[in-house]
This record gives C-alpha cells, structure tokens and sequence, in this order.
C-alpha cells in the first residue's frame, strides 16, 4: 500500500504525474491506428460468428470416452452438416453443428446418443434459427443507440455538451477496440459477447463520469485565476483520479478474470466465458479511453472556446511576465482555484532564485509537479 | 439524480448510528420475508435448474403488417399457456418479451418434446353441435346417486343429466326407444337422419355407415355413450386438472366433452358432437360494432365456400332443436369458448356470433376465429434443452468463479485500504446479502428467475460496488493528505463522493433500463441483474459505508491514524505545514504548457 499510497499522495500533490493532455497527440494518434487496424480487421478477417447467428445446434454432452475426431464423424453423419467439437473441462464434449434447424434438432440429437453412447437426457441442446442472434444483436444495436442519445443528453444537462461527446467518442472507441480484437484473434462472437458488450458502454461511461465529475469540480471558478489553462486543469484532474481508476479497474477485472479463467476453464466454451472475455478486454479498453481519450479531448474542445482562449492568453501572459521578472507569482492567485487545498508556503521559501526560463514554465504546471 | 439531497446528507452525518439501524432492519425483515415466503433460495432459471427454453418468434405475413401487436401476442400466450400447462405441466410459464416474442420455459421433468409439438402447432378449433350443458360443480352432486326417479331434481339445466344418468344406469338394454335421453338421442339423431344432411362434412365413418340403424351400430353408439356419459357426470369445471384432461383424446369426428366459461364467468360443462366445422374452413372474422341495433359488440365470420356449405348445414339443423340443442359451440384446444344459439339456418357464407361481448371480449375470439388458433404465426428461433446435471455445473462454476472473483477483491482491499478494508468487506456483504434476498423475493412475485447472465451480472455488479466506496475513500485520503484530521475528512469528503457515485451510478443504471426495456432473451436478465445491484449499491453507500466510516472515524485507531488503519497520514504523504522545500520534486518540464 505504501508505494501506491505515496504514488497517490505525490499525485495529489501535484510532484509526479503524468502529462496526458499535453502528449494527447501521441494518444489520439495511437487510438486511429488501433481503430483503423479494427477496421482493418474487420473488413479483411471479419468477425467469427458464432453459431447464434448462423443458425446450428450446440451439444454439449456428459462425460463420454469417444474422442474428439470420433465425434465429428458421428456429428456430421447424422446431421449431414460440418460439426466443430471440442472437449471441456468435464470430460465432456462441445458440438457445434452450423446450418441445422431447429425441426431437425431431436433427431439429431437422439442419433448422437447412440453414437457417443450416452443417455438422451443427458445432452443438453441449444438450437437456434438463423435470425435470433442476429434479433438479439440488432435489439442490443438499438439499445444502444438508445442509451447512447440518452446518456449525452444526460451528459449534456449534468455536465456540458463538450463532456458529453468526449464521452460518445470514448465510447465508440472502446467498441472498436473490442470489435477489432474480436476480428483479429478470432474469438467467437455469441450473444454472451454482445451481453459483455454492452456492459462495457456502462462501465466506459462510469469511468469517463468519474474522471469528469473532478474535472466539473476543479474547474468550477477557472476564469477568475490566472494560474491553470483548462487543458492543466485537466491533467490534474487525471493525475488525480488516476489512483481510483487504477484501483476501480483492478477491482473490476479480478472478478472477471475469476469468471474468465475459472468459471470459463472448468466448462470451456459457454456463456460464462463469452461475456467475461468481451468484459475483460473491454474493461481494459474501457480504462484507457477514460484516461488518454476522453479526458484530453474535452480539453481539446474547451480550449477553442473564447473564454478559455482569452485565460491561456492571460496565464501565459503573466507566466511571461512572471518569467521576465523571475519572480514566482502564483501565491496572489493561487487560492482562487482548488480552494479545498490549504495554501502552501513552499514558494517563498525557495522561490527567488534567478531561474531559467524553464523553470518558471515549469511551475504552475498541472503535471509540472507543484503548485 | 445528480442533485444529492442536502437533508439526507445531514441525518446521515448526525446520526450515523440510526443509518445503520435503518438498514440492518432492512435486511432483517426482507431475510424474514424471504424465509416467511417459502422461498429461501432465489428461482433458477431453465438455464440453470435444467429444462426446456422454447422462443418463439412471430412472423410477419405479408399483407398483414399489423398483425404483430400486444392485443395478438397476449392472445397468442394465453392460447399457449393454456396449451402448455395443458400437458400437465406445472410451473410452465408463457411470457411476451420484446415485441414480437415468446418464451415457453418447461421445466425439467416434463416431456419436452411432446411441448414443443404442441407450442407452436395451430391450434385445433371446431365447431361442435352442444348435445347438452350443465353449469359445473354445483350441480355435480345430483348426478352421482343414478336414481331412475328423475323428478327428483327440477332443475330446468339439470334435465339432461338426470335422463342421460337414468339411460346410463339401463345402457346394457338401451334401445332406440328409450326417449328423452340426451346424449344417446343426440348420437342417434347424428348417426341416422343426419347422415344424409350433413355427416359427409364431419366424414365420420360410423356416421355415414348406415342410413338405418343396425343392431350392432347402435350397441356401439350406445356403449360410446355409456363411456361419454360417465365422462361427463364426473367431469367437474372448476377443477383445473380435470379442465385439463376433459376431453382428451378425443376425435374430431367423435362426440366428446368440454368445459367452457359462460357470460357470467360460470364454468359450464359440455356434451358436444362430432365437429362439423373446422378452425380451416372460416376465411376470416373481425369484431365490429353493432351500430344499428345498439347490440353492442358482435363478431362477425367470413367462410370458405365449403366451410360456408358445412355452416349452412348444421345451422339449419341445429335452429329446429330445442335449446340447449340449438346451440354450437366453439372449441379451441378442447375449450369451449363461445356457445352461440342459432336462430335461423346460415346460407349465405357468412355468419355473425352476437352476445353480451365488450370489445376485448369480441375481438379476442375473433382473433381466435380468423387464425384458427393463434392469432400469428410462430416460428421457433431457440430451443435450449438444458439437463439439470450440467445447468447445476454452470452455476456452480458461476458461483466459485464469483467467490474466487470476491476473494481477490477481498485480499486487494485489505492490502491496499488496511483498516478501512473493516468497512470496504462488510459493504461488500450487505450488498451481496441484500442482492441475494431481493432475488429470491423477486422469484415469487415479479417470476424473476436467476439465469446465467444475470449471475453474470451479478458478479460484474462486485466491481461496481467496490468502485463507490474506493472513490469514499480517496477523497477521504486526499483530505487528509491535505491535513486534515480524519472526521473533518470524512465529512468533507463525503458530499464530493457522493455526487461522483450518483452521477456514475445514474449513467451505469440508465444502460441496465434501457437494456432491460429494448432488448431481448438473455441479455434481458443480465440488464435485470446489473439495475438492481446499482440501486443497491447506492442504498449501501448511502446506508451503510458513510455512517460506518463516521461512526468509525470517531475511534482512536483509525482518528490518530494509526498504521494499520489504512488513514496513516504519513503513509499517505500528507504534509505538515511547512514541511519541507519542493525544490527536489520539481523537475523542469520543458514543454509548452
């Protein structure tokens, strides 16, 4: 605790931290190569449709002795389709069969009783037509679409427009990420995928929440200081929030990496493991675009507003002015914002010194480790 | 939501101990309200109990685009809840989800396959002349005792019981001559003069046999009536399972008895004979408002032109009886649904069913009239039989991984938060507890069955209600890292973390509604299961977090911030007023600003 402790308190502090405004470029940049490489993905390798969306029949059985390759002969004799089997935890096995109806399903599954030599009873069946994953899938595309007008008009209200698309773009983001890590490794995609899904939207947007409603709060009387830009507000609002977010991520994956590894490990293939591997890479996508995606990109569009202009003019003004006297002069104004924060002497004890210009710039910086 | 209540914050702050005691109780009586209610374990769902899941999707036809609408979908579950549950079937249940979609969920140990057959079939409806009618079970009790005294009971309805019971007790002899007895006489009337009029319609084989009765075709007949009219003194209406199997078995072109509810809710008994008229034969039929005669509401039918001959036939026999032989009734699945008179034979292809309908009432049978059973068309989209063996499996993988899952969580917490962990795990319990007992509440009265998403859900929910007290805590952390002693830092840090949880609990609520409204099948519970763990998890930090950490932050250990405590303020790099120069944490940082 102690490490992440200091971490945090020299993150509050202001003495570390990182600068994810500043160096937002290099993420914007590396969040297009992820979205074209999913797009990428997606066009050339496509997604991995699981049978759900086909239309097919999974079997799984109780523990049999009949080998996988047996099965498969067994599978599509009876069935007259490809059948894809794997063996499970339990012993017992997985058979997909693709392009059966669901008329032909009793049939089949009583042949394959016979053949793997096991009771009826004990083979469990989902059959599915053609277009129920896909009616699943397009009712979820249509809840989100809208949650997604919901939540930024939410956003909107609660917050500003600006936060509010911040956030869709965020979350967009993040579905293409997952989608295109789907389409690249080839992981099968069930309604289970669609279910984690749409949990990462929930999540995603949590997390940009969390982030947002420090930045609300620390730039509450930001036009009547000369100190911060908005766009170093920001960053002390990541810096801030970044220990909570590092924690609410490790929090939240735990469990799904328990359902992922165990509950997944012991039945292979099934729901359990299709929604909490869709959780675990989207939680995972979910925490970064909360961090270098949203947050800078708020600042991106706050910085183009007049007001915000006109105070990055003043405070470079007087961080000029400040520059050419050597003088330090934040103590005048400092308490104007972050007015929870006792003021800190530290300044004046050190301050006069004939600086470089750097030096100055550095101050007062959000991420430029003091304040 | 994002405007937290200033009073509560209050109450909360002065009184923590009273938080505390709210939500203790709470749990205590909802868990005494579980147990009172018999159900001490939440309702699995087919998924995981093990059973059959049938969906059933309706297709649109073309030249019917609004044909799929709530008024057809309910009908459609009503015909197939009585369809399933007519198997035998307990605790079968039929539900619309979405807009255009059933459920069926079987429970294990029933015939599935035998369900599945009968779900989604059209449905059987005929059109059966009434050979008698009685209401049932009040009047059951005359006919037990077969006393040939028939005078005994005046009863105008009980007539025909007491002269079919006296014929039932003289069957071995019964002859052509024996009169008044309804069952035997209406089997006659069917089997001999009628044949010419209309047994080529109901091509039943007996019925055309002979134009003159012979010996043997009456001993038959009347050995048919012995067992229909045993039949029909036992049956009993109001008696479900016995509604169930009335009739069972039986042949269209057989005589046979039905239940059926009259227009006082009354359930009336039946002798009805062989059908004359089928679900297939009517063309179409629409409840319309009768404006001219002010008779309210009336369903009028379209027949085909040999369905409309078939109705032409037996109205024109059926109107010279006397009632209740001039009546036909209308069987769905077995089920009487309407027993209209005839006044007058129908020629002209098409008929209208008057009577004392309301809308609902008048458009409901129409429905089942015009699709001969169900209202649309379904087809199966998802069969999933699942073996109680491997449902148990999974939620036993579900439940290890979740404890697994909240183990870590555990261990996480007590390393990193220390001390505070003595609230963050008991948070976790009474959200868990309180999660558990609302679902089993839910089971019994809203029929909220625990699937394997929502279990799912479930687990995914620990990292949400971890999530709102690490917020608690480091702003608490940051408050004291700004110097403050800890219970001005409690209550300080409480009103800023209290809007971060609503605000962030709001957004992840509002994706579980709409998820829950919108979607369909399996995530449909899932989306269930995450709004119920957010809102608890908003009543345990309200409840129970804040007044744990103020009353605790009042104890030595945690307020002089002892080591262990996980508040230490030297750990957590607070500083002391003047504490030392910045210069060696200020690195120059050359970029712009």
């Amino acid at each position: 605790m102690s490490k992440l402790g200091t971490l945090g308190a020299r993150l509050h502090r202001g003495e570390i931290g990182y600068d994810f405004v500043g160096k937002r470029k290099i993420w914007y940049g590396i969040s297009i190569l992820i979205t074209i490489t999913a797009i990428l993905g997606l066009t050339v390798r496509g997604l991995n449709m699981g049978i759900e969306f086909q239309g097919g029949a999974v079997f799984t059985t109780g523990k049999t002795s009949v080998s996988v390759t047996q099965a498969e002969t067994f599978a599509q004799n009876s069935s007259g389709h490809d059948a894809v089997v794997q063996k499970l935890g339990n012993g017992g096995l997985r058979i997909q069969v693709a392009g059966i109806d669901t008329d032909k399903s009793d049939k089949i599954k009583d042949e394959l009783a016979k053949d793997l030599n096991v009771n009826t009873e004990s083979i469990n069946a989902d059959l599915v037509g053609p277009s129920w994953g896909d009616q699943i899938a397009n009712k979820a595309w249509e809840g989100l679409a809208i949650f997604m007008v919901l939540v930024v008009i939410y956003l909107a209200i609660a917050f500003e427009w600006r936060m509010a698309v911040a956030a869709l773009v965020a979350l967009i983001h993040d579905i293409t990420i997952t989608v295109g890590i789907y389409a690249l490794v080839g992981f099968e995609v069930t309604p289970g995928t669609v279910i984690g899904l749409l949990t990462i939207l929930g999540y995603s947007l949590y997390d940009t929440v969390v982030v947002f409603d420090s930045l609300k709060e620390q730039t509450k009387d930001i036009t009547k200081q000369t100190r911060y830009t908005y766009s170093e507000i920001a960053d002390r609002s990541i810096n801030g929030t970044l220990v909570r977010s590092i924690n609410t991520t490790v929090v939240a994956l735990l469990p799904v990496a328990g359902l992922l590894f165990i509950g997944g490990g012991v039945l292979g293939a099934g729901m359990l493991n299709d929604i909490s591997l869709s959780l675990f890479v989207g939680l995972a996508a979910g925490a970064y675009s909360s961090i270098f995606i949203a947050t800078p990109l708020v600042a991106d569009l706050k910085e183009r507003e007049p007001q915000m202009k006109a105070l990055r003019k003043r405070v470079l003004a007087k961080r000029a002015q400040a520059a050419a006297k050597g003088e330090p002069l934040e103590t005048e104004v400092s308490d104007v914002m972050l007015d929870d924060e006792p003021e800190d002497d530290a300044p004046m004890v050190v301050g006069p010194r004939n600086q470089p210009a750097s030096r100055n710039r550095g101050r007062g910086r959000p991420s430029g480790k003091r304040r | 939501m994002a405007a937290p209540k200033k009073g509560r914050s209050a109450s909360a702050q002065s009184r923590p101990g009273r938080s505390l005691a709210f939500i203790l109780i709470a749990i205590a009586a909802l868990t005494g309200g579980m147990f009172l209610s018999g159900h001490p374990t939440p309702r699995l769902g087919i998924d995981l109990a093990g059973g059959t899941s049938i969906t059933l999707t309706a297709k649109n036809e073309p030249g019917q685009p609004n044909a799929i609408n709530q008024t057809n979908m309910n009908t459609a579950v009503d015909i197939m809840n009585r369809r399933v549950n007519g198997l035998g079937v307990s605790e079968a249940e039929v539900q619309t989800q979405g807009s255009d979609n059933i459920i069926v969920n079987i429970p294990k140990g029933t015939n599935s396959k035998e369900a599945r057959e009968q779900v989604g079939t059209t449905a059987k409806l005929y059109f059966r002349p009434v050979l008698a009618t009685e209401v049932s079970g009040s009047a059951a009790s005359a006919s037990p005792s077969p006393s040939a005294s028939s005078s005994s009971s005046s009863k105008a309805t009980d007539k025909a019981t007491e002269k079919a019971t006296s014929s039932s007790s003289a069957s071995p002899t019964a002859s052509a001559t024996s009169q008044g007895r309804a069952v035997t006489d209406a089997l006659k009337a069917d089997s001999t003069p009628s044949a010419s009029s209309s047994a080529s319609s109901s091509a039943s084989p007996s019925a055309s046999s002979s134009a003159s009765p012979s010996a043997s075709s009456s001993a038959s007949a009347s050995a048919a009536a012995t067992k229909l009219q045993a039949q029909y003194t036992a049956l009993d209406c109001t008696d479900k399972a016995q509604r169930a199997r009335a009739g069972e078995g039986s042949k269209a072109s057989d005589p046979t008895v039905a239940c059926g509810k009259n227009s006082s809710g009354q359930w009336q008994k039946y002798v009805l004979g062989p059908a004359e008229v089928r679900g297939t034969d009517i063309k179409s039929a629409s409840a319309v408002f009768d404006t001219q005669s002010a008779a309210g509401w009336k369903v009028t039918m379209e027949f085909t032109s040999g369905g409309s001959k078939k109705f032409a036939d037996i109205t024109g026999k059926l109107a010279k009886n006397q009632s209740p032989q001039n009546q036909f009734a209308i069987v769905l699945d077995g089920d009487v649904v309407s027993d209209p008179f005839v006044q007058q034979a129908l020629t002209g292809g098409s008929a209208e069913i008057s009577g004392s309908f309301d809308q609902t009432e008048a458009q409901s049978l129409a429905n089942m009239l015009k699709y001969g059973s169900l209202p649309l068309d379904f087809k199966e989209s998802s069969v999933t039989t699942v073996t109680a063996a491997l449902g148990g499996e999974q939620l036993h993988a579900g439940l290890i991984a979740g404890a697994i899952g909240l183990g870590l969580v555990v261990i996480y917490l007590v390393v990193y938060y220390r001390g505070l962990s003595i609230i963050a795990i008991p948070s976790l319990l009474v959200s868990g507890a309180l999660t558990y007992v609302i679902m089993a509440l839910l089971g019994p009265t809203i029929g909220f069955a625990l699937n394997l998403p929502a279990v799912c859900g479930a687990i995914v929910a620990i990292g949400i209600t971890a999530d709102s007290f690490i917020v608690f805590f480091e702003r608490i952390r940051d408050e004291i890292r700004e110097g403050r002693s800890l219970r001005p830092a409690v209550e300080r840090a409480w009103p800023r973390a209290r809007r971060t949880i609503l605000v962030s609990d709001f957004v992840s609520f509002l994706a579980a509604a709409v998820l829950f409204i919108v979607t369909v099948g399996k995530v449909q519970g899932f989306a269930f299961t995450l709004g119920l763990t957010t809102v608890l998890d908003v009543v345990v930090v309200f409840f129970f977090t804040k007044p744990l950490m103020t009353l605790l932050a009042r104890r030595k250990f945690y307020a002089s911030g002892s080591k262990w405590s996980g508040l230490d303020p030297k750990a957590l790099g607070a500083k002391p007023p003047l504490r030392r120069t910045r210069r060696p944490s200020a690195p120059v940082d050359p970029k712009e600003a």
